[in-house]
C-alpha cells in the first residue's frame, strides 16, 4: 500500500471552534493519507469529530492550523478565486441527508448542471443537457427525471442526485459525509453499490464517513477509528477487524450486534474508560506505525508492547 | 404460552387529499408472556402505525382503524373509549419513542415526567412517587439518582435521556412494552448499553415487548420471535432462528443480503431493487413481486396467504406452495441456511430460540 501514490495528505490538521469562553477541539492533530483510487473510512461515534474533518477538508470551514495538500498542492494556502475554483472542481462532496441538501425550488437538471455552469463544462445548451442525461443515467435514473423537482423523489433517489451533482464535474475525490445513513436497508445496499461501480469505472477516490462499522468496513480499503477529534487506530479494514488492537476500537466493534443470533447470544461487550487508559506522566500519545500499515496512537512504552504482542 | 396481546386482521388507512393510504392492510400477530416480539421493515411498511394502532394513538382524523381487533386480556382495545384507553396507556401498556430528544418535556424536571403516571395511575402520593421515581432512575442505571432527578431534559446526554425515557415507561410496570426504534439515534456503544438494560429489564419484571425496529443487527440481539413487514402486510414471522437461519420469503432474503457480514469477502450486497410500492394504490397480489427476481406470474394475480413452514414459522410467498417450481435462493442466504442447520432440509421445522 505504501508504495501507492498519494492524492490527499493530511499533516496536523486541527478545527477549533469558539463557543463562549471556552473551545471545543472537534479536530485536534490529526495526520493520515489517503491514496488514489482508494476508499478511506473514517469511523467515529457522534462529536468525535469525524464530519468536521470531512468539512475542513474541503474547506467548508478554515482549518485552526494544518495543512491540507491535494495532488501535492496546499489546500488551505491563501488562494486566488481562480486557483480555488480549480481546487473546487476536483473536490467534491456527497451529503447525509438527501431531503436537506437539495433546493427544492430548483430542477434535478439545473442541480446537477450547477457545476457545469459555474466551471463552463458545457458549449451548448443542448451538451449541457445531454451530459445531464449521462449523469442521471450513470447513476440509474432516466432522463424524464431531469425536469423534475426534488420532491417528487424518495430517498434513495436523492441521493442518487446527490451523487450526479458531485459527479458533473468529472472530480477525482469525493467525500461522502454518511452518505447512507438516511435510507432504508434495501436502498443503502444500492447505493453502496452504484459507488463501489462508479469508482471502479471513474478511478475515484472516497472519503467514506459514517458511524456505521459494518457497512464502512464493506466499502473501504482503509479506515481511521476517531475519538476526541484524534485517530486513535488506522488499518487496512481487514486488519482492523480482525485485529483492533486499540482498546478504543475494540469497544466499538464489540458493540455492534450482527446479524446473527448465535453470535449476538456469544457476543461480550468491551467497554472502554478514558479515565483509565490515561497514559503514565501525562505522556502524550501520538500515531506510531506498529506493523506494516497498521497505526496506533500511544506512548512510547506502549509502543514497545504492541511491537512485543504484534 | 399464553397470549398477552393478539392483533387480528387489523387495517389502518389515513385519508388524504389523494385517496386513501392503506397502511396497514390486514396484519395478525401475538405476543406472548415475557417475551420480546420484533417487528421488522422498511419506512412506509406499517410497523410504526401498527404499534401506535395498538395504543390507539393514530390521530383521527386523518387516521382511522378500519377493521381488526387488539385483543388485550379480554378487552379488544380497537372498540374501547378514548377515556378508557387512557387507563391503559401508560400503565399497562407503555411505548418507547425513537428520539429521545424530543419525547420529554423540555420544561419539566425529569423526576416530574417520571411521576406523572404514577400519581395518575396509581394514586401515590407526591413523596412516594418520588421515591419511586428515584428508584426508577437507579434501575436504568443513573448514576447519582437523587440528584439528578431534580435535573431538566437539556442536562442529560442522548443515552441517558433514553433511559430517562424507559424509566418512565416502565414506571407503572406496565405488561407491555412497545419500543418504536429506541436506539436508532443513537450511537453504538450507547445502543448496546440500552439493549443490555432492556434484557435485563426484562428479565426481572417479565415485561412482554413489542420491538419495533429495521436494524437486523438489533433484531439478532433482543428478540425472541420476528415479524417482517412489507407494504402492510406482515411476509414472514418465526422465532429469531427460523427469520436468521431458515429464512423462506424473498423479501426477508433481500434485507438479509443486504446488509454485508463482518467477514463477508468482497462481493456485492444483494440490493433489492425499486422502492417500496405506493399504498394509495397497492398493487393486485403480492405487493413485493415488482421488485421479486422470484416472482411468478400467480404472484401479479393473487395474494399469497401465509404459508406453514412449522408451528412458528409462516411465510407469504407462492414459493412455498407445492406446484411452485424449486428456486436457488441467493448464495449468502444459502450460507445462513447450511451453516446453522447442515444436515437438515432446507425447508424444515426447527426447534427455535431461547424462550420459546
Amino acid at each position: 500500500m505504501s508504495s501507492q501514490e498519494k492524492l490527499l495528505e493530511i499533516k496536523n490538521l486541527k478545527q477549533h471552534f469558539k463557543v463562549g469562553k471556552s473551545t471545543v477541539k472537534a479536530v485536534d492533530g490529526l495526520t493520515f493519507d489517503i491514496y488514489k483510487g482508494e476508499t478511506f473510512g473514517l469511523v467515529g461515534e457522534s462529536g468525535c469529530g469525524k464530519s468536521t474533518t470531512g468539512r475542513t477538508i474541503i474547506r467548508l470551514y478554515d482549518a485552526t492550523d494544518g495543512e491540507v495538500r491535494f495532488n501535492g498542492e496546499d489546500v488551505h494556502g491563501k488562494k486566488s478565486a481562480k486557483e480555488l475554483k480549480k481546487f473546487n472542481q476536483k473536490m467534491q462532496m456527497i451529503f447525509q441527508d438527501p431531503y436537506a441538501s437539495l433546493n427544492p425550488r430548483m430542477t434535478v437538471s439545473d442541480i446537477i448542471a450547477e457545476g457545469i455552469d459555474i466551471h463552463g463544462l458545457a458549449t451548448s445548451k443542448k451538451a449541457r443537457m445531454d451530459k445531464v442525461v449521462e449523469l442521471l443515467e450513470t447513476v440509474g435514473l432516466n432522463k424524464e427525471h431531469a425536469n423534475r423537482y426534488p420532491h417528487e423523489f424518495s430517498g434513495g433517489q436523492r441521493q442518487r442526485i446527490g451523487i450526479a451533482r458531485a459527479l458533473a464535474v468529472d472530480p477525482e475525490f469525493i467525500i461522502a459525509d454518511e452518505p447512507i445513513s438516511a435510507l432504508d436497508v434495501s436502498i443503502q445496499a444500492q447505493v453502496v453499490n452504484l459507488m463501489k461501480k462508479l469508482q471502479r469505472e471513474k478511478g475515484l477516490t472516497y472519503l467514506f464517513i459514517a458511524h456505521d462499522l459494518s457497512m464502512v468496513k464493506y466499502i473501504s480499503d482503509r479506515i481511521g477509528v476517531m475519538y476526541r477529534g484524534q485517530i486513535v487506530e488506522l488499518a487496512e479494514s481487514e486488519e482492523l477487524y480482525r485485529n483492533p488492537l486499540h482498546p478504543y476500537t475494540q469497544s466499538l466493534l464489540s458493540a455492534i450486534p450482527l446479524p446473527d443470533p448465535e453470535y449476538e447470544r456469544s457476543r461480550r461487550r468491551k467497554i472502554y474508560d478514558p479515565e483509565k487508559h490515561l497514559p503514565k506522566n501525562g505522556e502524550e500519545r501520538i500515531l506510531r506505525e506498529v506493523m506494516e500499515g497498521h497505526w496506533i496512537a500511544c506512548t512510547e512504552e506502549e509502543y514497545q508492547k504492541y511491537q512485543v504482542t504484534v | 404460552m399464553e397470549k398477552i396481546l393478539e392483533v387480528n386482521n387489523l387495517h389502518v388507512s389515513f385519508d388524504t387529499f389523494a385517496g386513501e393510504v392503506q397502511a396497514v392492510r390486514g396484519v395478525n400477530f401475538h405476543l406472548n408472556k415475557g417475551e420480546t416480539l420484533a417487528i421488522v421493515g422498511e419506512s412506509g411498511s406499517g410497523k410504526s402505525v401498527t404499534s401506535k394502532a395498538v395504543m390507539r394513538l393514530i390521530p383521527n382524523p386523518p387516521g382511522r382503524i378500519k377493521e381488526g381487533e387488539i385483543k388485550f386480556g379480554d378487552r379488544d382495545l380497537a372498540q374501547l373509549s378514548e377515556k378508557e384507553m387512557q387507563k391503559i396507556r401508560g400503565s399497562e401498556i407503555s411505548m418507547i419513542f425513537q428520539d429521545p430528544m424530543t419525547s420529554l418535556n423540555p420544561t419539566m424536571t425529569i423526576g416530574k415526567q417520571i411521576m406523572e403516571g404514577l400519581v395518575k395511575h396509581q394514586n401515590m402520593s407526591k413523596s412516594e412517587a418520588k421515591e419511586r421515581a428515584i428508584e426508577l432512575l437507579k434501575l436504568v442505571g443513573i448514576p447519582n439518582a437523587e440528584g439528578r432527578v431534580n435535573e431538566f431534559p437539556h442536562q442529560f446526554s442522548g443515552g441517558m435521556r433514553q433511559r430517562v425515557v424507559i424509566a418512565i415507561a416502565l414506571a407503572c410496570n406496565p405488561r407491555v412494552l412497545i419500543a418504536d426504534e429506541p436506539t436508532t439515534a443513537l450511537d453504538v456503544t450507547i445502543q448496546a448499553q440500552i439493549l443490555e438494560l432492556l434484557n435485563d429489564l426484562q428479565e426481572k419484571m417479565g415485561t412482554s415487548i413489542i420491538f419495533i425496529t429495521h436494524d437486523l443487527g438489533v433484531v439478532a440481539n433482543i428478540a425472541d420471535r420476528v415479524a417482517v413487514m412489507y407494504a402492510g402486510k406482515i411476509v414472514e414471522t418465526g422465532t429469531v432462528d427460523e427469520i436468521f437461519y431458515n429464512p423462506q420469503h424473498p423479501y426477508t432474503w433481500g434485507l438479509l443480503g443486504s446488509m454485508p457480514s463482518l467477514d463477508s469477502t468482497d462481493e456485492e450486497l444483494i440490493a433489492i431493487p425499486g422502492s417500496p410500492p405506493d399504498l394509495l394504490d397497492p398493487p393486485k397480489g403480492d405487493a413485493f413481486a415488482p421488485r421479486n427476481p422470484y416472482a411468478m406470474k400467480i404472484d401479479t394475480e393473487m395474494e399469497p396467504p401465509l404459508f406453514k413452514i412449522s408451528d412458528t414459522h409462516y411465510a407469504a410467498t407462492w414459493l412455498l406452495h407445492e406446484k411452485a417450481p424449486k428456486v436457488e435462493p441467493p448464495a449468502a442466504i444459502k450460507k445462513r441456511m447450511q451453516g446453522m442447520a447442515p444436515s437438515e432440509p432446507i425447508i424444515g421445522a426447527k426447534d427455535g430460540g431461547k424462550n420459546v
